[in-house]
């Protein structure tokens, strides 16, 4: 009997990695607060929740943005006709603008260069396939998204090499850690075709540095290498330091950059908190690419229904505008009681001031300092706290006892709960903790355009960990 | 540049092909009723305009159910976030009873069999990565749809190898021409991994008989290797003989147990039975569990949108919609094909006979300046920037023989149409006036040619007008 291909038939999708064990629990025994108290809380999903009265107050004023509302069912013909994979006029020129504001308006975006693509995670894929043979490599920065494995090498034959980045300097990526990657690469005979880089940074929830966005792109001009900055994570910038993009740099006066070499991966599924709308978007200075992207999009194209309804959404400014600010706040207002729950029994995590989740620092509840004991410890949390969250190791952490864990997928009750079940297993094992300085909520800085002083703890303050894998398995995004 | 892969800089995305560039001149000059009466008439999309009122009252009907809502109540959250690969289990529950129905509910589908797709593009292209590698290809009986070349082959390695079938019985698939693209695959150093046929076909718009796909199962038994029914047109069968699936056939000759079983695998989508293309509502069956495994991981690159499966849903759960919808749109459909095929037909041109799909198989061979694809391509250009219609040349579907076209008809109204048929008149009567010293030559292949083509779709055409009164 013939086989099956070895793509399909091996393990590239990434899903055999023994984090699954975590989604297992939750999916067993999902928490819920009437009818399974005790069930796991899943905290290794990296979703927006905390957005939705808004969007359905503009849903509920605008019934013509749905097709299927009298308002809007006269579009409804020519929008399920519509399958040009250039999309649709209005839904790039909304998608542009968006992008423009979330970056407060220091740049504009060409909807020409908009193409669609199957969510961020079709995107990625497209991307290598554009930009990279099968064999070829690209540098990624640890720790990072499981998801990449999959994405950019599954299908496309691409190889990943890490950029190591460690805790002693809040993960920062250096010339030198670029530098030593590149080499490695050379050295296992891999040509390397670009760097990817997440910024806002899936999983430390940190944002680059002018310097080191520039580092950067003199790195990759150096060497004539691709630079891809995904960026699905800008809008939840919740506090200063101010996001910086590519896009911005590439204009300031005293970086030299080769425009064909920078491309940016976007998504609303962070943003807006949309992934089951599978809007992705590649954004490309090189027209070679958007060419070429534009036509692989065909693989992946938007529903039309769903073009419809986000040109509608995001035309309307002042809609744009209300979003963009209540969802820091929301989100800086969650960070800010979960962290500050988190430091008053001891746990501390890298400071962060953008995405869905936290860092948090459990090396101080290792056994021992390897990924062994990171493992248990994980094991433990699904097993006895009941929180799924997701081990550094399956972000190719180099170092052990950290875990990404994410808070604003849940209700405020939920998130009270997870953070009492903490507390009493951190304070079962409380012969490993290490006393944190006290921080105050109120004094914290809410956005660029709040002036309140801010007192937080000391910087990058980690400590002992639980370990909750996530899987990335069943759900498409972590 | 080499800073870019090769996909890039190579031309398998197939759009340089005449196929595509129709489309392109289309784009420059599209033909409207008031304002561009001038116009490129669309003739070369395969595309269902015909029946939109149906969905349209179905939605003016069903506020509750399209509307984000359930019970009155939002579930715009809970569509949102739904990413889950699995797809929205109402929704697949819905598309397999729907596929069920077409199929005269002959054969059943089970929903944790199907994994869905951004279209029947994506579904084809993810059969492709599960089934196939560099170095294998799959046979395609020719004439076949110009996207398969960027579909099957570009971003996957896979190589297409022809299967040449000819005029001289219907394009119909023999046994020596499956066996001689398997010996031509194996010449060229090409692992054959399967055969895939698009049935109804296009561009042919014929349904494939019993006959012939027996002689596929036993060629697949024999070699060992997976077959794919692309059967995206399978609820545009106006006519008879009815549609038979693949499906049946296995079923009919018991062989649920056997390992072809399992190598058999079916592309569907919403596009062209539902004229919805725009949703990007595609999907693939299949009776292996390891290729539903993989393809569903695989779908992550082009997930169908929550809020299209909802929709979808509501709609295709509505058995009193689905059966009125499939009755009428088939009708429609049947009015339209043989207008056009009596409109050709006082031009005097003839097509392969035909009882699906969205489209004709035209035959103008006979006004061909000579039997070559170079004729063909002068002829299709004079067509195109003339006669100003935009039809798709046989050679851009890889038919083995020159002067066939593609021609759709469900995309334009019927007064389109009529301007459409009195167009190409004109330039047929003009052709036969300059063309007085090779007339004798084309009078005798004309009248040996056309005598054939017109017996089958006369006939046809006189069955059908005594069916439709």
């Amino acid at each position: 009997m013939v086989a099956m291909s070895k793509i399909a038939t091996g393990n590239g999708h990434g899903e055999n990695s023994p984090y699954f064990d975590g989604w297992k629990a939750y999916e067993t025994n999902p928490f819920h607060p009437t009818e399974r108290p005790e069930g796991v809380i899943q905290m290794g999903l990296a979703e927006n929740q905390l957005c939705f009265n808004l969007i359905k107050n503009w849903l509920i004023k605008h019934p013509e943005a749905s097709l299927c509302t009298p308002q809007g069912v006269n579009k409804f013909k020519e929008t399920a006709l519509f399958q040009d994979y250039h999309g649709m006029p209005e839904f790039r020129q909304a998608v542009a603008k968006f992008m423009g504001k979330v970056r407060g308006d220091r740049v504009k975006f060409d909807p020409d260069r908009i193409v669609m693509s199957g969510g961020a995670t079709g995107a990625h894929e497209m991307v290598a396939f554009c930009l990279a043979d099968p064999g070829e490599a690209f540098l990624v920065p640890t720790p990072y998204y499981p998801g990449f494995d999959r994405d950019l090498k599954w299908r496309t034959g691409v190889e990943l090499v890490p950029v190591n980045c460690e805790s002693y300097n809040n993960f920062k990526i250096t010339r030198n850690a670029l530098e030593a990657a590149y080499v490695k690469a050379q050295e296992a005979n891999l040509r390397v075709k670009g760097l990817l880089i997440t910024n806002p940074s899936n999983p430390l929830g940190t944002i680059l540095d002018r310097d080191t966005l520039k580092s950067m792109v003199r790195f990759i001009n150096d060497k004539n290498i691709h630079l891809i900055g995904d960026e699905i994570y800008a809008a939840t910038v919740f506090m200063e330091p101010e996001f910086v993009s590519i896009s911005e740099i590439i204009e300031e006066e005293d970086v030299e950059c080769n425009r064909d070499l920078i491309h940016i991966v976007y998504s609303l599924s962070k943003d807006m908190g949309f992934p089951g709308f599978r809007v992705g978007i590649v954004y490309s200075y090189n027209d070679s690419v958007v060419s070429c992207a534009r036509k692989m999009s065909s693989f992946g194209l938007v529903s039309s229904q769903t073009q419809h309804l986000i040109a509608s959404m995001l035309s309307d400014g002042e809609f744009v505008d209300n979003f963009i600010t209540e969802n820091k706040e929301l989100l800086f207002k969650r960070h800010k009681y979960f962290t500050w729950s988190l430091s008053q029994v001891g746990i501390g995590c890298l400071k962060g001031n953008s995405g869905l989740f936290i860092w948090m620092d459990l090396r101080k509840l290792l056994k021992e300092k390897t990924f062994a004991a990171e493992m248990e410890l994980w094991r433990v949390i699904i097993n006895e706290v009941k929180l799924n969250v997701s081990p550094g190791s399956s972000f190719h952490c180099e170092e052990p006892g950290w875990f990404r864990v994410c808070f604003a997928n849940m209700d405020d009750h939920t998130m009270k709960v997870a953070l009492l079940r903490i507390r009493t297993f951190v304070l079962k094992n409380n012969e490993a903790m290490v006393p944190l300085k006290l921080c105050r909520p109120s004094s914290l800085k809410l956005s660029l355009s709040r002036s309140l002083s801010r007192r937080m703890e000391a910087p990058g303050i980690m400590s002992p960990h639980s370990p909750l894998p996530q899987s990335p398995l069943v759900r498409a995004r972590t | 540049m080499g800073l870019l892969s090769r996909k890039v800089t190579c031309n398998s995305h197939g759009q340089d092909s005449s196929y595509f560039l129709g489309w392109q001149e289309y784009e420059k000059n599209p033909y409207h009723e008031v304002n561009n009466p001038q116009g490129i008439i669309q003739m070369g999309l395969a595309e269902n305009q015909l029946s939109f009122d149906l969905p349209e009252s179905w939605l003016a009907k069903n506020a509750d159910a399209a509307g984000f809502k359930r019970d009155g109540q939002s579930i715009f959250k809970e569509l949102a976030l739904f990413q889950d690969y699995h797809g929205l289990p109402a929704f697949k529950k819905a598309l397999v009873d729907f596929m069920a129905e077409i199929r005269g509910n002959k054969v059943t589908f089970d929903p944790n069999h199907i994994v869905l797709t951004a279209g029947a593009t994506s579904a084809n292209e993810t059969l492709m990565f599960c089934l196939a590698e560099q170095g294998d290809a799959f046979l395609l009986p020719t004439p076949y749809y110009p996207g398969f070349d960027r579909d099957l082959k570009w971003r996957t390695g896979v190589e297409i190898v022809p299967i040449q079938c000819t005029s001289s019985n219907r394009f119909q698939i023999t046994a020596p021409a499956l066996e001689e693209a398997y010996q031509q695959a194996q010449r060229k150093n090409l692992r054959v991994k399967g055969v895939l046929v698009t049935n109804p076909s296009n561009p042919l718009g014929t349904t494939m008989r019993r006959d012939e796909l027996d002689l596929l199962i036993n060629f697949i038994t024999d070699k060992e290797i997976h077959l794919i029914s692309d059967e995206i047109y399978s609820g545009t069968v106006f006519s008879s003989p009815g549609f038979v699936s693949i499906m049946e056939v296995l079923k009919d000759r018991s062989l649920e147990q056997t390992p072809v079983w399992e190598r058999v695998h079916i592309v569907y989508s919403l596009s062209k039975d539902l004229g919805l293309p725009g949703f990007r509502v595609g999907a693939i069956y299949s009776n292996d569990p390891i290729v539903v495994a993989a393809a569903t991981k695989m779908s992550s690159f082009g997930l169908v949108s929550s809020q299209t499966q909802y929709l979808l849903s509501a709609m295709l759960s509505d058995k009193k919609f689905t059966k009125e919808y499939m009755a009428k749109n088939h009708k429609r459909l049947q009015k339209q094909q043989s207008k056009l095929v009596s409109g050709l037909e006082k031009a005097g041109i003839g097509c392969l006979e035909s009882n699906a799909g969205l489209f004709c198989w035209v035959d103008m061979r006979h006004l061909l300046s000579s039997n070559t694809f170079e004729a063909e391509m002068e002829l299709w250009k004079r067509i195109v920037y003339d006669v100003k219609l935009n039809i798709s040349p046989g050679s851009s579907c890889h038919c083995s023989e020159p002067g066939w076209f593609r021609v759709c008809f469900s995309n334009i109204s019927e007064d389109t149409l009529k301007l459409a048929m009195q167009r190409l008149k004109s330039f047929v009567d003009s052709i036969a006036i300059n063309d007085q010293s090779h007339q004798e030559l084309k009078n005798s292949r004309k009248k040996f040619r056309t005598k054939w083509v017109f017996r089958l779709s006369f006939q046809s055409f006189h069955d059908r007008e005594q069916d439709e009164r």
